[in-house]
């Protein structure tokens, strides 16, 4: 190789362009894409560059960022969580099962149902993951147990009915658009997602999340538990899974056993595109916020587009594939520039 | 002069260093050519330019006379170099048989593989490196050290007209060394030709012909090893004399025990242990490879369960049932696999240094940036770890580097007890003289030390006391005063030669 094939690759690069460069690989390159699949449907197909359809994107993906939020927790350990879906439909039974008791006001019956999913998802949470660290199981396969289970258990506790008649407030805060661009749901996953970013990159607990999943041996020899912050990623993922039923109650105001089939799967896909590794400890949950974008902005578009219901999960899936293949690109990348 | 392989201003840069600058160089057919240099100085990045992990920036590289360009490291086996890498790459979760033969596995019809005749040969290589182990054995249950057998036997299992070692003897005791040593010398006599990178200066007379010196990236100069002494080698490089290695400083007083072990065993199969060092003596742990030294200090550590045993800090039992409650009892542990089990290697310096005590540098749960910044600047710039930045991912630092990260992080901590297994494994003259001279601070400031090492003359230099383990038993403990090489390494057989 002569000296001039190369001359980008071979300059030393300071830290601080190394900062900037690793930032412009890592994060932006999500953003990039999330951009450049924006402007393609805004210039091909009709009505999507349009106020009310970019309303419609923003309710549409609230209830997976926050799912995918909880999920970036556990895939940054290392984990995985394929029971979400069904512990989401758990928790919208739970919840509108304590939302419609009529004795009591609606006010209390309302938070009384939101303290009921976060509970119910942590609970189930809590269970994946020290099931999984207490007989060192595969959380795969803890996992699908629990999506069996929540999905029987929803089916039990709602006696295999839909239900309906939730408060009218409640159904009126679901459908509040703030300031005539935000939806109320909306900012309900923006909160998850901001909260989860504060908690990943400014605290100690985040910090340990990170490391886990890096290497869990290494963690536990420097005197820590690791299995702590793998039940508490977990727990974590549940307890998003109930706030996730939440906003799921708030959109289509029913509670169903038959909710969230497959959600855990678009909650995985969005964390995957966003660029966290599915080994752990390599990732963001900002990254996990574009990829839920971008799932939705190509379901979306794709089907302004006309593309039909049958190709559709074929361009997906693609895509998916795409971002692993780019995130394999991506590592390489990363390491030269660190 | 018949050159087998010949570097022409050979040149690698990675972002934040330059890890190697117009280096030429011609290897001899059939000489076993040393090279040294610092940590950081570029001898593994300028092997793994010949494996085909790394391709140059600039200049070219020639092997028997053609031009050499390998893109993957099977290029570079097909070229017939064979290559032993500093840090060990073997699969865990294979028995060491698989992982010898993996390339070449022997079947028998439908691909299946032939178990028989893959354990017989398994054996005769592990023979042949003097490690007497049943080869179905999962490399995970592997010490460090037999690990790296492991991985010479696999390099000799195949014909290789280029055999290059990056410091295989960093774990290795004065046995195992003396059998590799004889290992290469039959191959040398059979023609093959040798690279061979260490750090252990006394050793590289043995075997070498020439010497060729790297400083930062650079060449310093290539010479014939015939006439030179160590002091010349450690003069060519770090540019300067080093007096006394190890500073041994008797003026230090020791103070209470520390930390009492006393019978511990580890499992039924397993003797008791008893031993003890004190506030402001460094404890040497003297021992073959596979005598159990790691085991030991792991069980006390609860780093691995133990069956019994009374452990006792500064004159008080301790329940110690994981490695969290040894560290919180004022225990550190600094074991001797620092890739699997010392470092985050995907994170950088700071985060791998604070990891051991986050509470230092946060306030109610939240990290503070700067406080940590700020740590862990102090113990890069005390040890001196070369790297671009404390923000670099410590894979990307150089193995004596790395050491010196996993030694910061347990520096850090500040326990009042430490136990350091291998500390200067892979770590340069220079940079070892400082380690030492830590050593002697932190005796001095009455820490208790516990110091694990292949290196007897480093144990020797170091220690007031040293304690041999032999077959997992401790069979002897030398005072100072009767430090004695051969005696310590006749306690060090003494299990393995009685019946
Ligand atoms: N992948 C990489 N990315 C960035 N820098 C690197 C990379 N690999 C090596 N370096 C840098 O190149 C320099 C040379 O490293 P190298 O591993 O060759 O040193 P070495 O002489 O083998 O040292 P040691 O004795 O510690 O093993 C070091 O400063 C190191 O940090
Ligand atoms: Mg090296």
């Amino acid at each position: 190789m002569s000296e001039t094939s190369q001359p980008v690759a071979a300059a030393p690069v300071s830290p601080a362009r190394a900062k900037l460069l690793r930032f412009l690989v890592r994060d932006a390159g999500v953003l990039l894409a999330l951009v450049l699949i924006t402007l393609f449907f805004s210039l091909t197909a009709p009505y999507f560059a349009t106020s009310g359809n970019a309303l419609k994107i923003f309710v549409q993906i609230a209830i997976n960022t926050v799912l995918a939020a909880g999920m970036t927790f556990v895939i940054l350990t290392g984990g995985i969580d394929l029971s979400v879906g069904s512990v989401l439909a758990l928790c919208t039974v739970v919840g509108a099962t304590v939302m419609i008791d009529e004795s009591l006001s609606p006010a209390v019956a309302i938070t009384l149902a939101l303290l009921a999913c976060m509970a119910t998802g942590a609970v189930c949470g809590f269970l994946n993951g020290w099931i999984s660290t207490r007989w060192k199981i595969p959380s795969f396969i803890v996992t699908l147990g629990m999506l069996n289970m929540a999905a029987g258990a929803a089916r039990v506790v709602s006696d295999n009915s839909t239900i309906t008649g939730l408060p009218q407030s409640f159904v009126d805060f679901g459908n509040l658009i703030i300031g005539g661009f935000l939806p109320s749901i909306f900012l309900v996953a923006v909160l998850v997602i901001a909260a989860g970013w504060f908690v990943l990159r400014f605290t100690v607990f985040g910090r340990m999340i990170f490391a886990v999943g890096t290497n869990d041996e290494a963690v536990r020899l420097s005197g820590h538990n690791p299995d702590f912050y793998k039940v508490a990623a977990f727990t974590i993922s549940g307890l998003t899974a109930g706030i996730a039923a939440m906003v799921y109650l708030l959109r289509l105001n029913i509670g169903s056993p038959i909710a969230g089939v497959g959600y855990e799967l678009n909650a995985i896909a969005a964390v995957i595109i966003g660029g966290t590794s599915l080994s752990g400890g390599k990732g963001s949950i900002i990254g996990t916020l574009v990829g839920a974008c971008i799932l939705q902005v190509l379901s979306t578009g794709l089907q302004l587009l006309g593309v039909g219901d049958n190709f559709k999960p074929i361009v997906i899936g693609l895509v998916i594939v795409l971002a692993v293949i780019l995130d394999a690109y991506r590592e390489r990348l990363l390491r030269r520039i660190r | 002069m018949d050159a087998i392989l010949s570097l022409e201003g050979v040149g690698k840069i990675f972002p934040g260093a330059v890890a190697l600058s117009d280096v030429s160089l011609s290897i001899a057919r059939g000489e076993t050519h040393i090279i040294l240099g610092e940590n950081g100085a570029g001898k593994s990045t300028l092997i793994k330019l010949l494996a085909g992990i790394y391709q140059p920036d600039s200049g070219s590289i020639a092997f028997n006379g053609q031009p050499y360009q390998p893109k993957t490291p099977h290029d570079a086996q097909l070229s017939g170099i064979r290559i032993v890498h500093q840090e060990l790459n073997l699969l865990p979760y294979l028995s060491i048989a698989e992982n010898l033969m993996l390339e070449n596995l022997p079947r028998r019809a439908f691909g299946i593989v032939d178990g028989k005749a893959l354990n017989s040969r398994a054996v005769a290589l592990l023979k042949e490196v003097g490690l007497d182990i049943d080869p179905r054995t999962r490399v995970e249950a592997l010490g460090v050290a037999q690990m790296q057998l492991v991985e010479i036997a696999k390099a000799l299992s195949y014909d290789s007209k280029l055999l290059v070692l990056d410091e295989p003897t960093a774990t290795l005791t004065p046995p195992e060394i003396e059998r590799l040593f004889s290992i290469i010398k039959r191959l040398k006599a059979r023609g093959v030709t040798i690279i061979y990178i260490s750090h252990r200066l006394h050793e590289v007379f043995e075997i070498g012909d020439r010497v060729t010196v790297l400083r930062n990236g650079r060449l310093v100069s290539t010479r014939d090893l015939q006439g030179l002494t160590v002091p010349d080698l450690v003069r060519m490089m770090i540019g300067r004399d080093i007096a006394d290695e190890y500073g041994f400083d008797a003026s230090i007083m020791q103070g209470e025990v520390a930390l009492r072990v006393t019978n511990l065993k580890r499992d039924a199969a397993t003797p008791a242990i008893s031993f003890n060092v004190r506030h402001g003596e460094i404890l040497g742990v003297a021992g073959l490879v596979g005598s159990g030294r790691t085991e030991a200090m792991r069980a006390l550590f609860g780093a691995d369960p133990k069956l019994d045993g009374l452990v006792e800090i500064g004159g008080k039992p301790v329940a110690i049932a994981a490695p969290k409650d040894a560290v919180r009892h004022g225990l550190s542990l600094l074991t001797e696999d620092r890739k699997g089990q010392g470092l985050l290697l995907d994170m950088p310096v700071d985060k791998n240094i604070t990891i051991t005590d986050l509470g230092k540098v946060s306030r109610n749960g939240l990290i503070r940036r700067r406080a940590e910044a700020a740590a862990a600047n102090d113990l890069v710039g005390q040890l001196r770890v070369k790297a671009g930045s404390i923000e670099q991912a410590v894979r990307n630092l150089s193995g004596g580097n790395q050491q010196k990260v996993v030694l910061a992080k347990w520096l850090f901590r500040g326990t009042s007890t430490l136990i350091l297994d291998e500390p200067t494994r892979g770590v340069d003259i220079g940079a070892r003289r400082e380690i030492y001279q830590l050593l002697w601070m932190l005796a001095a400031a009455q820490k208790g030390i516990i110091m694990v090492s292949s290196d007897l003359p480093e144990l020797m230099g170091m220690c007031h006391r040293i304690i041999v383990f032999s077959r997992n038993k401790i069979v002897g403990e030398v005072p100072r005063a009767a430090f004695d090489q051969e005696h310590i390494l006749s306690l060090a057989y003494q299990e393995y030669v009685r019946p």
